[in-house]
């Protein structure tokens, strides 16, 4: 029965780790660009949430819209500033380039972030937040089993938003070659724009669940960078709803893990599916 | 309509277009001739404005467009079936259609503009809903051409549009060109496949390591040593080489 709770637990943070990876894996697939100050975005995302709880008391289900819409601004004004300067570059270029400017920025983003707002661990304890549905002798939060409705909900979303959006779909073909999309016509700054942006707001989003079921602080950022990447390398590139799946099955497996051997080998057993992935996949398990 | 006038262009130290000056009429199919390495593909890349040349001017409908990304070309009225063809394999054929109606100029005529490649090519139809990446050369050719089209432009680009080809196939391309040039597109064509290209096109130029070579219409230059030279390619004629092909 623990094992059955653990993975109950493990499933709904997995939802979580699926959303940070779908910005993380949209940004990397069209702009070839790897952001590692990804997981600090989700970290902002989560004060966002926090401040407007606090000092407002917004909801977090109301603040999750206005979070997704500053971190979309905030996208924009990140790419200007910092990567529409990367994907000038070569594509083979671009990588080194952008960990140079995503780790200053991680690094950046931590210190004000410590300098501002302290290094305490915060979560927003709404009146609803020790809620439980209980399905015998499992239990089941309902702060996060509806972080992870919300997350599928947002990846559904954004799957259809690149099925049938005309940017979408200039977005889909910019990752998949940006040069035949830019002669078919397709402004491919503004597709890397766009993307970077979307990416931003889903980091938004995944701070915004994070601060409700779990807890930030400044330092959360690397943590949930190494979870996205993982679940990006092991669901591969090109699709989210297999992103968000590759999310689940991180969770349950770091799960499964801390039950066989101990509450430490969670983090661990990421790190194997890493390498192992690479190895013997290095595609990714869902790719085409 | 496009007037390329002294173009340099080069990758890094290595020069691949020295002073390239051609122009493509309205109406006019024009073939762009040279063995592997001439410069063909690089020059298609400043027109269509992929590479930045070092030096000279392109102008098109009597405007510079040296400096325009790639997108605000297509704007113009310039599409270009880019060498092997580059679709959006992971999307069907319809989508990969559709994007090439992208432009704001283009998207107006959108589902007229299908219906017309669906009557070029009846098997598009069929196939529109199949992943382009899936489909055969043939079919993928044909694709590539279809969303050129979906531009609505006054000059078409082909680069190598034959390459890999079954014979068949080629005369089915070869004869859609002409009927899109009667329709009122110009046409740059880029060919190895000289003689088909040069029964074809009204004129055409030779192009041989980054410069103009030769030029002319069709028939004198299929007796000239230049193009005789290039369709035969640098290294037919060294000893111990492949023989040419017929």
């Amino acid at each position: 029965m623990i094992l059955v709770q653990q993975l109950v637990l493990g499933l709904l943070v997995g939802g979580l780790y699926g959303l940070a990876a779908a910005g993380l894996s949209l940004v990397f697939g069209v702009l070839k660009v790897l952001n590692v100050a990804h997981g600090e975005l989700i970290m902002l995302g989560g004060y966002g949430a926090f401040w407007l709880w606090v000092l407002l008391g917004f909801d977090p289900l109301l603040a999750l819209p206005l979070v997704v819409a500053g971190a979309l601004a905030f996208g924009v004004l990140l790419y200007w500033g910092l990567f529409a300067f990367v994907v000038r570059a070569h594509e083979e270029t671009r990588i080194k380039n952008s960990l140079l400017i995503g780790f200053g920025l991680a690094l950046a983003t931590h210190a004000l972030a410590v300098r501002l707002w302290t290094a305490d661990e915060r979560s927003i304890t709404t009146t609803y937040a020790g809620a439980v549905l209980s399905l015998g002798p499992i239990a089941i939060p309902l702060v996060r089993l509806a972080s992870l409705v919300l997350a599928f909900a947002l990846i559904g979303a954004l799957h259809l938003l690149l099925q049938r959006w005309r940017w979408g779909r200039a977005i889909r073909a910019t990752a998949e070659d940006w040069e035949a999309a830019a002669l078919t016509g397709i402004d491919v700054r503004r597709a890397y724009l766009l993307a970077f942006a979307i990416g931003t707001g889903l980091a938004g989003a995944a701070g915004t669940l994070v601060s409700v079921g779990y807890s930030i602080s400044p330092s959360i950022g690397l943590e949930w960078t190494l979870k996205a990447l993982i679940v990006v390398v092991l669901a591969g590139l090109g699709s989210m709803l297999g992103t968000f799946v590759g999310g689940l099955v991180l969770g349950l497996a770091e799960a499964a893990s801390a039950f066989a051997f101990g509450g430490p080998y969670r983090e661990v057993v990421g790190l194997v599916i890493f390498l192992a992935v690479l190895v013997a996949r290095p595609r990714g398990l869902f790719a085409r | 309509m496009l007037e390329v006038e002294a173009v340099e262009a080069a990758y890094g130290p290595f020069l691949a277009l020295s002073g390239v000056t051609l122009r493509v009429g309205p109406g006019e199919i024009v073939a762009l001739l040279g063995p592997n390495g001439a410069g063909k593909t690089t020059l298609i890349r400043c027109v269509t404005g992929l590479l930045v040349p070092r030096a000279g001017r392109i102008r098109f409908g009597g405007a510079e467009i040296v400096g325009l990304l790639p997108h605000a070309i297509v704007e113009r009225g310039l599409a270009v079936v880019p060498e092997g063809r580059r679709l959006f394999g992971g999307m069907t054929v319809e989508e990969n259609l559709d994007l090439g109606a992208f432009t704001p100029h283009a998207r107006a005529g959108l589902g007229r503009g299908r219906e017309r490649i669906y009557e070029i090519f009846p098997i598009l139809r069929e196939r529109r809903r199949q992943l382009a990446g899936t489909l055969s050369g043939g079919q993928q050719q044909m694709v590539a051409i279809g969303r050129a089209l979906m531009a609505a432009p006054r000059l078409l680009i082909l680069d190598e549009p034959s390459l890999g080809l079954a014979p068949r196939i080629v005369e089915t391309i070869l004869g859609v060109i002409g009927e899109i040039n009667r329709g009122g597109v110009s046409i740059l064509l880029v060919e190895q496949n000289v003689q088909a290209a040069l029964g074809l096109a009204h004129r055409a130029y030779i192009l041989e390591a980054g410069r103009v070579a030769g030029e002319g219409s069709g028939p004198a230059l299929l007796q000239d040593p230049h193009v005789r030279r290039a369709y035969l390619g640098p290294l037919a004629s060294l000893p111990g080489s492949r023989p040419p092909l017929p």
